[in-house]
């Protein structure tokens, strides 16, 4: 009885909301169970922490210069990112409207961009030193290339008739670029961006956790090297964090250019 | 004059005027080239012999004298119906807000109002191409090209689309090259068919249509139109004849 009547309530809420709960319920008990489960012995918390740890954690470390590691990885990140961005913008569109130059460069984007970006670590540890420098460039060589090819593709699906219609009107160069090829990259902009925000976090956390003297990543492998679990977990949800505010921006931008797609 | 692309002769010996006013109709099968010599007169292509004249004047490149209305609607879908209509003019150099008067008044006439903010994507394919029509009398050119604009509509759709070219026209007087492969399209719409024929494309006549406009659903059950499409029909079998006629003595001729 009175399980038809929970059945008919559950019924009645609207199905998004209805997600909505369900992810809410299970994360929950997730977290409920991650406390739980420590203190009955089950598991050991050295390797587990659980929520409340992680909170006493993260309330010291805030205490204890995080604020200094985070604007640190948040400002390299940021300037690896505007550095991808402008420049992969940049030259994605010089190589996908000029032939020749796509011919030479071409290559070697494909070769670098196949090459695992942290095998090149140690050599920008070498050139840049472990300053920000050297993972402004980790972030930089992880969101740049996805963007310069995504970008690239964009300018040459443009579709070739819109191209011919606007050779019709006597368009030159200069007014393809800016009426056709501009607009119908904008979409690939934003899909190189989505990847190269993933590449980059990742170039900023291994940087810094290779060989760094501040910042997120840094104080997680040195809260790992001398056994705090609980400070690494910190770390962890901060990135987790930043990297899922960041992917929803990203999602919106590019539901607001869906339309713009051919 | 004539084309060549790689060693394939696309056009040769191709020789027509188009008069001030008139309607004409090129009719003519796939790969005749009909779009190639639309191209050219576009001045999107140049012919490898020959010259085209406008007004005594050669065709050198795409300029403001000439509109070119596309079979695929070619609209930019990321524009609105009115950005659309206004994008010749604006290449052309004329502000957006200027470009929108002209473009209101196209509106009416093509029959779109009430979907000037709509986006390409949300017309149907008729409408789209009254879009595409509307973009390209924008620019108010001497010599309208149409590229089979209607082949990829059904069939009731484009009859109602014919209806709409004869109600523009005789508002516009608009001169109109219009290429098309139908030959119920051709009669109904212009005042003269020049008929070509495949590889390398040739004229094969020139057929004067003298049926009284304007043109109506009526005029496709009248006998004159009856009589023209029997005539077409005719120098299209004899076309054929020839073509097979002329395989076989290949044949033949062969060790």
């Amino acid at each position: 009885m009175i399980g038809r009547v929970l059945r008919r309530l559950w019924d009645g809420i609207p199905l998004p909301l209805r997600n909505w709960l369900l992810a809410l319920a299970s994360f929950v008990i997730l977290l409920v169970m991650w406390e739980v489960l420590p203190s009955t012995g089950a598991i050991n918390v050295f390797f587990t922490s659980s929520p409340s740890r992680i909170v006493l954690a993260a309330q010291w470390l805030f205490q204890h210069g995080l604020w200094n590691d985070i604007l640190v990885s948040l400002g390299e990140f940021m300037l690896g990112m505007v550095l991808a961005i402008l420049l992969g913008i940049f030259v994605g569109f010089m190589i996908g409207w000029y032939g020749t130059l796509r011919a030479i460069v071409e290559p070697y984007v494909n070769m670098l961009n196949a090459t695992p970006r942290v095998a090149l670590f140690p050599l920008l540890i070498l050139w840049l030193g472990i300053g920000i420098e050297s993972k402004i460039a980790a972030v930089f060589l992880g969101a740049f290339f996805p963007i310069v090819i995504s970008v690239m593709k964009g300018v040459k699906t443009v579709d070739p008739e819109l191209i011919k219609c606007a050779r019709s009107f006597g368009a030159k160069d200069r007014q393809v670029f800016t009426t056709l090829t501009l607009p119908a990259c904008l979409p690939f902009i934003i899909s190189g961006l989505q990847i190269g925000v993933g590449r980059g976090l990742v170039g900023v956390v291994i940087g810094e956790m290779l060989a760094a003297q501040a910042g997120v990543g840094h104080m997680m492998a040195q809260a790992s090297a001398t056994f705090q679990t609980d400070k690494v977990f910190v770390g962890l949800v901060l990135l987790t964090g930043f990297g899922f505010v960041l992917t929803e921006i990203i999602k919106q931008i590019e539901k607001r250019f869906d339309s713009w797609r051919i | 004059m004539r084309r060549t692309g790689g060693q394939v002769l696309a056009l040769k010996d191709i020789s027509f005027s188009i008069p001030a006013g008139k309607f004409v109709c090129i009719l003519g099968p796939s790969g005749c080239g009909k779009t190639t010599l639309l191209n050219i007169i576009a001045g999107l292509l140049k012919p490898s012999q020959g010259e085209i004249l406008q007004n005594g004047i050669p065709i050198a490149g795409p300029t403001k004298e000439r509109a070119m209305v596309f079979q695929s609607a070619a609209l930019l879908p990321w524009r609105t119906v009115i950005r659309n209509i206004t994008y010749g003019l604006e290449i052309q150099g004329r502000s957006v807000r200027d470009a929108k008067i002209t473009a209101q008044d196209l509106i009416n006439l093509v029959d779109l109002k009430g979907f000037e903010e709509s986006y390409p994507r949300e017309l149907s394919g008729g409408m789209q191409q009254r879009v595409n029509l509307a973009r390209a009398l924008a620019i108010n050119p001497q010599l309208l090209l149409m590229d089979e604009p209607f082949a990829s509509l059904d069939a009731q759709t484009r009859e109602f689309m014919q209806l709409e070219i004869e109600r523009i026209w005789s508002k516009t007087g608009q001169t109109t090259f219009f290429v098309t492969h139908s030959i119920d399209e051709a009669i109904f719409l212009a005042d003269e068919i020049i008929l070509m024929t495949a590889r390398p494309g040739q004229i094969k006549a020139s057929v004067p249509v003298a049926l009284p406009r304007p043109r109506s659903p009526a005029t496709k059950k009248s006998p004159d139109y009856h009589s023209l499409q029997d005539n077409l029909h005719d120098l299209i079998d004899q076309e054929f004849t020839q073509a097979i006629q002329k395989n076989i003595t290949g044949l033949e001729a062969r060790p």
